[in-house]
Formats: C-alpha cells, structure tokens, sequence
C-alpha cells in the first residue's frame, strides 16, 4: 500500500504576540513549522503503516513551498514517513488554492499511483481547508473530510467517522481515496531522536515545473483564478468597560445581568 | 456600471430533509449583491424528498428556487453534489455562487472549483459588488483575523465564495412573496456515488453546534478541572447558548474537540461570547474576535483576552460562574 501525506510549511504562532498598539500580529523573527493541522495526518499514515506486515506500506509526505520549505517533509520524515518529497519553483509562488491543488495533483500522479492521500484539514495561516478537496477532486479520487477516525481499512475500501455540524457520519469509500483528519483522529507523536537523525540522512528529492509538466498559465500566479487587490488591518482591541470583583459577588453578578440585558441576551432566561 | 444579468446563486444546505437555517443567511447574502446587480437571485437546493419544503425559502429572498429531487440524493454526498453543480452551472451560467462555509459547503465547493476551473475564496465575512467592474469582491479575515483581505475572482464565471455562518442575519420573512420553481432532473448517473453512507449518530451536548450558536458559554485552563468546567453546560442551559472551549480545556480532555474555538478549531460568531478562565492566546482570539459582543472573566488582569472584550471582570471564574447560576435560576423560577 502506498500513502501519501501533503504537509505545509507555515510560520509558528505559538510564540507570537499581539502589537499592543497595533493590534496585529508580530510575524518578525517567527520560526516556521509544519501546519499543526498537518501533524494528525502524518500521525494517521503512520499508524497505518504500523498495523500493516512490516514493510508493506510505504509513506511519501509532499510539501510545496519555497526552498525552505523541505524542512517540514524532513519534519514528517523523522515522525515516520519513508520519503519526502519537495514540489518547489518560482513559476509556483503566488498560487492560489486552485493553482495549488492542481500542482499538488500533478506532483501526486507524478510520483505514481497511490492507495491514500492524506491532507491536514487547513493550514493556520491561510485558513482555507481547500487545497485537500480540491486535489482529491483534480485526482478524480472521493474526499472523506473531518475524518475523526478511520474505522475499517483494506486493498479495497476505508471506511470513517466524520465528525460533522451536531454529531458524527460513517462513510465508505473505495480506494484510492483522499482522507483528510481533523485534530481528534490522534495525538500527534514527538519525533525520536533516531527519527531526526533518519530524516538527516534522508535526500528529500526535488520537483519542479518543468518536471511537472505545468506551463505558467495554470500554476503560480497566472495560473490562479483569485487574487488579493486589497488588505487591512482590523481594530481587534475593543474599549470595553472594566469590573474588579472584590468583596461583593451580587454586585458583580448583577451588573454582568445587566449588560446581558442591555445586549438582549437573557431572552432565554426571562 | 456595467450590469450583469447572470442569476446570483446560493447553494441551499440540506441537513437529512430538512432545509438547515443558514439557507436563510445566505439567501441575505445573495439578496444584496443581487440588488446590487440588479440580477435574479436563486437558491439551489439539492436532496431527497425536499422539493415540498422549497416554497419555505420565497419569503427569505429566492426569485427562484432550481430543485434536484431524487432518491439517489438522500444523504449529502460530495461527489454526486459536485457533479449536479457542474451540470446546472453549465445549463444556466450563473455569475456567483455562494455556500455556507460549513462541513458541507466547505467540502463541496473546493472540489466544484476543481472541476470547473472556477476561483473560490474561503470563509467570506463581507461581499460586495465593485461598481466599477460589476465584479464581486470578497472580503476574508486572514493570519488569524489579524489581516482582512479583500480577493476578487478572474476567469470564467462563477465567482465563488463560501460565508461564514453567522456573519449575516436572515432578512425578515415576507410571507407574501412568491417565485419560480424550477425542476431540474439531472441525468442519474451523475447522482451516483461512490461513497456508501453507513449512518449517523447525533451529538449529546447542550445546544447548538458552536458555529451555529448565537450565544456560547467558552472555558479555559481557569475552570481548573472537568467538574468546574461542567457547569459551563448549566449556565449554556439557562442563557439558550452552547459550550465552547480553548484549546487548553480541550487538550486536558474536558470538552470535545468540536467545541474548540481558535486556530486549530472553529472561528464562531456569535452575538455573545462569554469566557470564563480563558487567558486569550493569539490563536484563541483568532477564532473569536468576530463576535458581536464578548464577555471576559478571568483572574489575571493582564489577560490579554481583557482587549478584546466589551466587559471585563477580573475575579475567580468559579465563584462568578457559580453566582451566575443561582441568579439566573431564582429569575427563571
């Protein structure tokens, strides 16, 4: 059986800190690591891959991204996947998740037939959850998405549960198939020493546009069929008004209700 | 301004057989880029028994209603919705197509832009009409709300979008207005799946799911332990809202992942978000910023979730969410 898992690099957010005057985010200086969101979906192909006979299951993770990007495939190497695969070239920046996912595609088909894609159900800082169904659909293969767990697996079919608005679904789909997770399929494992040092040795290949066989018009900016024409930075601070609770708890209480009423919302409770 | 004709679409929600209310939200969307245009607005609406309930979306906005009524379409299932959506853009050419940014339209529209080559842009929170071109422009909170961008759509038409739910109220019903329902039979192969639905089993927590709430009770590392954290639930009960968490609270196992809000879970907004015992890292604050109004608790007065927030206490959450309680409940009895 082979997997493939696509991972993005994206910048930390962990560590960063609001503009007190500003109110935006401080990006200087921030580390960059694989999309948190991506981490269920490298822990997903390994667990396949550890309830199947030795050596019959085989992972690829493939990034895109600039040259730097190569270190979250290293990154899902040393958690357990066996290549890493880097899908980089100037022609591809500025794309958008339709020229994204149909270079993803590409490199996908590229690297030969595979049994399972996985993908992380969004990446923290573009936020659009696109490029994983999007690529299912230019692979023509189904996309189970918001998979919480995968139930039954053989050469023929998966089945999940999908955790969905108001419960969960069960749904078969015959492979190969697109499986995207969302963050309570697993808990992600730490990478091992003898990980990290495996993902060192390992070469993590590059392909490029001409490898892919993508002419200008339909990756990287040219290829998109959206574009940004105008950013701004919204006021996140509000001048809100201030309460210290001290000694007296009813005092509190009430004036949390009255600003509840005075906002309409004790319409439930009168 | 150059007017384009070409019908406003909204992609209807169909949750089992039943209309799901955020068709309303969208059918608002819809009405003022369609007035905007001075276009035609039309809802698609896609199941199984469902073309009874499609006089129910007229009075919220709908000139036309395009309804796919078949066996086959008992159960949202992607593949057969793209192929129906490629088939009736390409009967009827409309110029925009909007869905709700749900489990549903979030999986749907990503594979539709696949397959027709068209743009989509994720998670919308305002569109317009630029009076300029009479093309739409899509405005998305980015880098956890930290940024707003404004996309347009190149290319082929539609342009598509999905929109946040809750990032727009249902116009007021107008019982008396009417409008064209259009049967449309798509050839059944394209209704087959490969997926095989196995069933489904409804979630057990109070209220709404957080992304459908108006009102959500949120708890954090301050609630200190599951007990505590519980009676989030009463207080959700007696305010008609819905348990949300931060990360924290969720990775200590005390709520669901479904209930995580911020950037690795669901970006709500509601009319009211009241947090108890939540600090407000960067990623919780990217998933709530939008709501309308926001209510802090929390003990630290440096807490930055305090810069956000219309009102803000600085006490034990506890005993605050405790007093709360008994209040409310002397008042309802």
């Amino acid at each position: 059986m082979r997997i493939a898992v696509l991972v993005k690099q994206v910048p930390a957010v962990d560590n960063v800190k609001i503009d007190e005057n500003t109110g935006t985010m401080v990006r200087e200086g921030v580390e960059a690591e694989l999309n948190p969101l991506d981490l269920h979906a490298v822990e997903a192909a390994v667990r396949i891959k550890e309830s199947m006979p030795e050596g019959s299951v085989e992972i690829t993770a493939i990034t895109m991204g600039p040259p730097q990007a190569k270190a979250s495939a290293a990154y899902a190497v040393s958690m357990g996947c066996d290549r890493g695969v880097l899908v980089s070239d100037k022609k591809f920046g500025g794309s958008d998740t339709l020229a994204t996912s149909r270079t993803l595609a590409k490199a996908i088909k590229k690297l030969g037939s595979f049994d399972i894609i996985l993908a992380g159900e969004r990446a923290t800082d573009g936020e659009t959850g696109q490029v994983g169904p999007a690529s299912a659909e230019f692979l023509n293969i189904p996309a189970l998405t918001y998979v919480s767990s995968i139930d039954k697996l053989n050469d023929k079919y998966i089945e999940v549960t999908r955790s969905i608005e108001g419960g969960h679904e069960k749904l078969r789909a015959p492979l190969p198939a697109m499986v995207i997770p969302v963050k309570e399929m697993n808990i992600p494992r730490l990478c091992t020493l003898g990980g990290k040092l495996r993902a060192k040795k390992t070469e993590i290949p590059l392909l490029n546009a001409d490898d892919l066989d993508l002419d200008e018009n339909s990756t990287g900016l040219k290829g998109s069929a959206t574009w940004v024409i105008n950013v701004t930075y919204p006021q996140m601070t509000r001048q809100g008004r201030k309460i210290i609770a001290s000694g007296r708890l009813d005092e509190t209480v009430n004036s949390i209700l009255d600003f509840l009423d005075e906002k309409n919302c004790l319409g439930a409770s009168k | 301004m150059k007017v384009n004709k070409n019908e406003v679409w909204t992609l209807a929600e169909v949750r089992g057989k039943k209309i799901h209310p955020v068709s309303r939200e969208l059918l608002a969307w819809g009405r003022e880029l369609a007035d905007s245009m001075d276009a035609p607005l039309a809802s698609v609406l896609i199941g199984c028994d469902v073309s009874p309930k499609a006089d129910e979306l007229f009075p919220y906005g709908a000139d036309k209603i395009y309804v796919i009524d078949d066996p086959y379409l008992d159960n949202f299932l992607c593949d057969s919705q793209v192929n129906i959506l490629e088939d009736l853009i390409n009967r009827f050419s409309p110029s925009i197509l909007i869905a709700s940014a749900t489990t549903q339209g979030r999986t749907v529209m990503p594979m539709l832009s696949a397959r027709i080559g068209c743009g989509l842009t994720a998670d919308c929170t305002e569109l317009s009409i630029d009076p300029v071109s009479g093309k739409l422009i899509q405005t998305r909170p980015a880098i956890g709300g930290n940024v707003m961008a404004d996309i347009k759509t190149r290319g082929r038409d539609p342009q598509m979008c999905t929109v946040r739910p809750k990032s727009k109220r249902p116009l007021c019903p107008d019982m008396s207005r009417k409008g064209d329902l259009v049967k449309v039979c798509p050839s059944s192969n394209l209704m087959v799946s490969a997926l095989e639905y196995l069933g489904f089993s409804p979630e057990t927590s109070v209220g709404l799911p957080i992304q459908e709430a108006e009102i959500i009770i949120s708890g954090g590392k301050g609630m200190k332990n599951s007990k505590n954290f519980a009676k989030l639930e009463e207080l959700a009960r007696l305010l008609g809202g819905t348990v949300g968490a931060s990360r924290m609270a969720v990775d200590l196992g005390w709520a669901p992942y479904s209930a995580q809000v911020g950037l690795s879970g669901k970006s709500v907004t509601p009319r009211l978000y009241l947090a108890f015992g939540i600090s407000g890292a960067v990623q919780h604050i990217a998933g709530m910023s939008g709501a309308e109004t926001i209510i802090a608790v929390n003990h630290d007065p440096e807490a930055p979730i305090f810069r956000v927030a219309d009102l803000s206490i600085q006490g034990d959450a506890m005993e605050i969410l405790d007093g709360l309680i008994e209040s409310l409940k002397k008042r309802q009895s």
